[in-house]
């Protein structure tokens, strides 16, 4: 894995996924480690998220690297007119690694090509985002104690969402059986259901909430965004019944863990986050320890 | 006896040198000559569609007088028109005759239906792998997204 860009959840193997996650916990019990203070890691955000650039620029520090970049594409030559390859080209010669955001889908696959330094990833448009699955997966793991054989919900904005897509392409590999809960408008793509039926893995689909939550280990939440609507009807009939009060939670079982990718709006409310089951905060943490596995292992300073 | 004649007459001329694309389904002819091309050929080049055909009901035939395709011309035409078969002509002779086969991938050949994805909107070249060579389903290589039969586009 050694100089190997990370561009798709579907770059590297299950084993692979394994090895990442496995040295993410050895960096969760020792996150402090100056193991890549030669290095330089460029962080290119080509559309701002600071949550994601902040995880990044969080693990590089800790491992001692220096960081340079930018954090949207106002301050970058991007604005004079620059082609993303030059941009890229250019780039390479000043750091070791790129972890890139950019609003284009495909943008990290293309940049991949060009570079002379291997890329991470952060989000290219709705297409991938592995970092954000990977530690979706760590997240499980840790708190299931395995990926296999679970119940995940998810809920909320099936159809748009490019987390809950690789998420459920990387549990196929797990004997998942999903439960999944969305509006009618923004139901799973049948692209998406394919990876799920081609393994014949056990789902199901309705528009109700709060009969699931019995029923599962994972509940992961997403935000439903009124632009998503074509009819504003259609979002206020919608928009309060994928919300989850702590009252709901009741007949939980005790290993429930509540996922959200962050930002939160409304969808979860407050009075769930004192709720042992509220993962939200740590499952962001732990953004940090994989990030920092994949810089190690990408630079080549673990094995 | 006239009407027996009549039905072994060719329809379209032939021609003494160069390519004869047949089984075309009619509905493709146009995009064929488009997508070789064709619309600036300077010689003989002779056109006909809804054509009879035992083999697929209806075809299209474009017969190219002194042109012999490349193989990377060959997989533009295969993307459209799956059926087809050339035919290269020399002194009005058959010297062969092949099918077009779906490629596995296509490089630079299909524009992205995606308007998001990067081949878009940069200097890049299209890449894609063909996961249904039936029903025509291209996979990009940039933007993971699927583009099939109803939307494909040509560069």
């Amino acid at each position: 894995m050694k100089n190997q860009s990370l561009i798709s959840i579907n770059d590297f193997t299950r084993e692979e996924h394994i090895r990442i996650l496995n040295l993410a916990g050895a960096f969760e019990k020792q996150p402090r480690q100056k193991i890549l203070e030669d290095y330089v890691v460029a962080t290119l955000f080509f559309e701002p998220s600071t949550r994601t650039r902040l995880s990044f620029e969080s693990a590089a520090t800790r491992l001692g690297a220096r960081v340079i970049g930018f954090s949207d594409s106002s301050s970058s030559s991007v604005t004079k007119g620059e082609s993303l390859r030059d941009t890229i080209l250019t780039i390479s010669n000043y750091c070791d690694i790129i972890v890139m955001r950019h609003p284009k889908e495909g943008s990290a696959r293309f940049a991949s090509e060009v570079a002379s330094v291997p890329i991470i990833n952060a989000g290219d448009g709705a297409n991938q985002h592995p970092t954000q699955t990977l530690l979706d997966m760590y997240s499980i793991r840790k708190t299931q104690g395995s990926l296999d054989n679970l119940n995940v919900a998810f809920v909320g904005d099936l159809k748009y969402g490019r987390t809950v897509h690789s998420l459920v392409q990387a549990l196929c590999n797990y004997n998942t059986t999903f439960h999944l809960v969305s509006p009618l408008e923004l139901k799973l793509p049948s692209s998406i259901k394919m990876s799920i039926k081609e393994r014949n893995l056990e789902y199901t689909q309705s528009t109700e909430l709060q009969e699931v939550i019995p029923q599962v280990d994972i509940l992961y939440m997403t935000r439903i965004q009124k632009e998503r609507f074509a009819d504003p009807l259609d979002y206020e009939k919608v928009k309060n019944t994928y919300v989850l009060r702590n009252s709901m939670l009741e007949g939980a079982k005790p290993n429930l863990k509540i996922m959200h990718p962050l930002p939160r709006v409304n969808e979860i409310t407050t009075d769930v986050d004192s709720n042992p089951m509220a993962y939200y905060f740590t499952q962001a943490l732990n953004g940090v320890f994989v990030r920092q596995a994949l810089l190690a292992t990408i630079l080549g300073v673990v094995e | 006896m006239e009407k027996e004649i009549l039905r072994k007459e060719l329809k379209v001329s032939a021609i003494e040198n160069g390519t004869v694309i047949d089984h075309i389904p009619s509905g493709s002819v146009f995009q064929v000559i488009k997508i070789l091309n064709l619309t600036e050929y300077q010689d003989q080049l002779l056109i006909a569609t809804n054509l009879d055909s035992q083999k697929m009901g209806k075809k299209g035939i474009i017969k190219v007088s002194n042109k012999f395709f490349k193989s990377d011309e060959i997989n533009k035409i295969a993307l459209v028109a799956p059926t087809a078969t050339l035919i290269i002509i020399r002194n009005f002779a058959v010297i062969e005759k092949k099918n077009v086969e779906v490629p596995d991938y296509a490089e630079n050949i299909v524009r992205c239906f995606n308007p998001n994805c990067i081949t878009n909107n940069e200097d890049v070249s299209t890449k894609f792998t063909v996961i249904d060579k039936k029903d025509l389903k291209l996979r990009c290589h940039y933007c993971e997204k699927i583009t099939a039969r109803k939307n494909i586009a040509f560069r």
